[in-house]
């Protein structure tokens, strides 16, 4: 017995595969540039469905901490911007009770928290440091953050911009950052005031504040490394 | 009926599942490894900062993607989307029709590897074949497969290694998943130079099954399935 397949069978069988040249737009210079931007998104959007407000990064004891000479100083520009650190305050506005300039002291007044936790770069590498400051979400209780706010930008001395969704933003180990290693904030990490936040990548965490804002939608420009590429989430 | 000689009769080899998750991972595969490489390239040691140790001076442009790392990232966060469904659908539809027999490497195949790798390496007696793949075939086809869902697992666990951090303590942290994600590259793409000799060598009939499903004219005894 030898019954052959006919050309009918093979098209159809052939036409079964017709979506994957989906895939081909791709290689459409106009199309692939929207089908990355796309695939980031998405993969953002189901990165902040996966983050639990409640899981903490892991944090370690003070013998897996890296000497703090070695802890890589990481800056997109200048890593002593000009600072008037006798003037300095955070200016706050947008969806808040309570808008105005903060002082160093004002939020050093707030409860501290000191952890050693790990710092990932979106380069791969990764340090873990001693990190101290106030948590961003007792922070933003003090400014009165409107509770339906989804968003905070922050502003920065070196022209850096960053923004964070907000349950990234009042987890309990995202801090308002003036201590690494048990003293002030040093110039090239940020001083006098930085974002730390263990649930993200490095470049999340804006150095040099110099104003936040809660917002119900995100600016047009949302964050300095996210506007050229990279994710804008970027969490862990 | 004695089972010589092999029936020329057409076999359905491939159902649509395993064509389309073949081509799509196919696609996902290249699109990952070389935009892999360039995302390596940012920092070409594994462990920690410091010390670093720099396994190569520069990836070559020629063998990655994307440019630079944050074009190399969107490729990435893109196709993992591909090979993750790939992999997903191809292993559901496998277990759902029980096509996986065809497939699966298990102990009763132990036994034919050896001859059948002494026949391809050095020259030695063909053995019979029986069934769709013979046992070194599953032993390749098998091992690749658990060697995807490998880099997928540690692609999670690097791509969030907080949200899965008790994922991650299964291979050693971020900086061991690190280093599984590589060596499962290095190993899918040992098993690639092996598969395409392998269809050169087999010729066109058994090439345009991995798009029709059909082969026309198969060179083994098949199994009890038919259709």
């Amino acid at each position: 017995m030898n019954v052959d397949v006919d050309r009918r069978t093979t098209r159809r069988e052939l036409l079964k595969l017709s979506p994957l040249l989906l895939l081909g737009g791709f290689t459409v210079p106009s199309l692939r540039d929207r089908l990355l931007e796309a695939g980031v998104a998405w993969s953002d959007t189901a990165a902040g469905a996966l983050f639990r407000r409640s899981h903490s990064a892991p944090s370690f004891g003070d013998g897996d901490v890296v000497p703090f000479a070695q802890f890589p100083y990481n800056g997109y520009d200048v890593l002593e911007p000009a600072i008037d650190f006798a003037r300095w305050t955070l200016t706050v506005g947008g969806a808040v009770t309570r808008p105005g300039r903060y002082t160093l002291d004002q939020i050093r007044s707030l409860p501290k928290v000191v952890q050693n936790t790990r710092h990932v770069c979106v380069e791969g590498w990764d340090a873990i440091g001693r990190f101290g400051g106030a948590r961003l979400t007792d922070f933003l209780d003090l400014v009165g953050a409107d509770p339906q706010a989804r968003f905070i930008t922050v502003r920065c001395a070196d022209d850096y911009y960053e923004s964070l969704d907000m349950p990234t933003a009042r987890h309990g180990q995202s801090l308002l950052c003036y201590e690494m290693y048990d003293r002030p904030l040093d110039r090239g990490h940020g001083a006098p005031l930085r974002l730390q936040l263990p649930t993200k990548l490095g470049y999340k965490q804006a150095k040099y504040l110099m104003a936040l804002d809660v917002t119900h939608v995100l600016p047009a420009k949302r964050s300095y490394w996210g506007d050229q590429g990279y994710s804008w989430y970027g969490g862990l | 009926m004695a089972a010589t000689p092999p029936p020329s009769r057409p076999q359905y080899e491939h159902p649509w599942a395993v064509r389309f998750c073949h081509w799509a991972n196919a696609c996902a595969i290249v699109v990952l490894t070389l935009s892999g490489l360039r995302i390596f390239a940012a920092f070409p040691s594994f462990g920690s900062k410091l010390p670093e140790h720099d396994l190569i001076e520069a990836v070559p442009d020629a063998v990655t993607l994307g440019g630079w790392l944050g074009g190399a990232l969107q490729w990435h966060f893109t196709f993992m989307w591909v090979f993750a469904a790939g992999g997903v659908l191809y292993v559901a539809a496998q277990l759902a029709s029980g096509h996986y027999r065809t497939v699966l490497f298990t102990r009763r195949d132990v036994a034919g590897v050896w001859p059948m790798a002494r026949h391809y390496f050095f020259f030695g007696p063909k053995p019979v074949a029986i069934g769709q793949y013979n046992p070194l075939q599953k032993l390749a086809y098998t091992t690749t497969i658990l060697l995807g869902a490998l880099s997928l697992l540690t692609g999670v666990v690097m791509y969030k290694p907080v949200q899965f951090s008790a994922l991650g303590r299964l291979f050693g942290g971020y900086h061991g998943a690190r280093l599984v994600h590589f060596v499962a590259m290095c190993g899918i793409l040992g098993f690639i130079p092996g598969h395409l000799i392998m269809v050169g060598l087999h010729g066109w009939d058994n090439f345009v099954s991995i798009f029709t499903g059909w082969k026309r004219h198969p060179e083994y005894v098949p199994l009890e399935r038919e259709p």
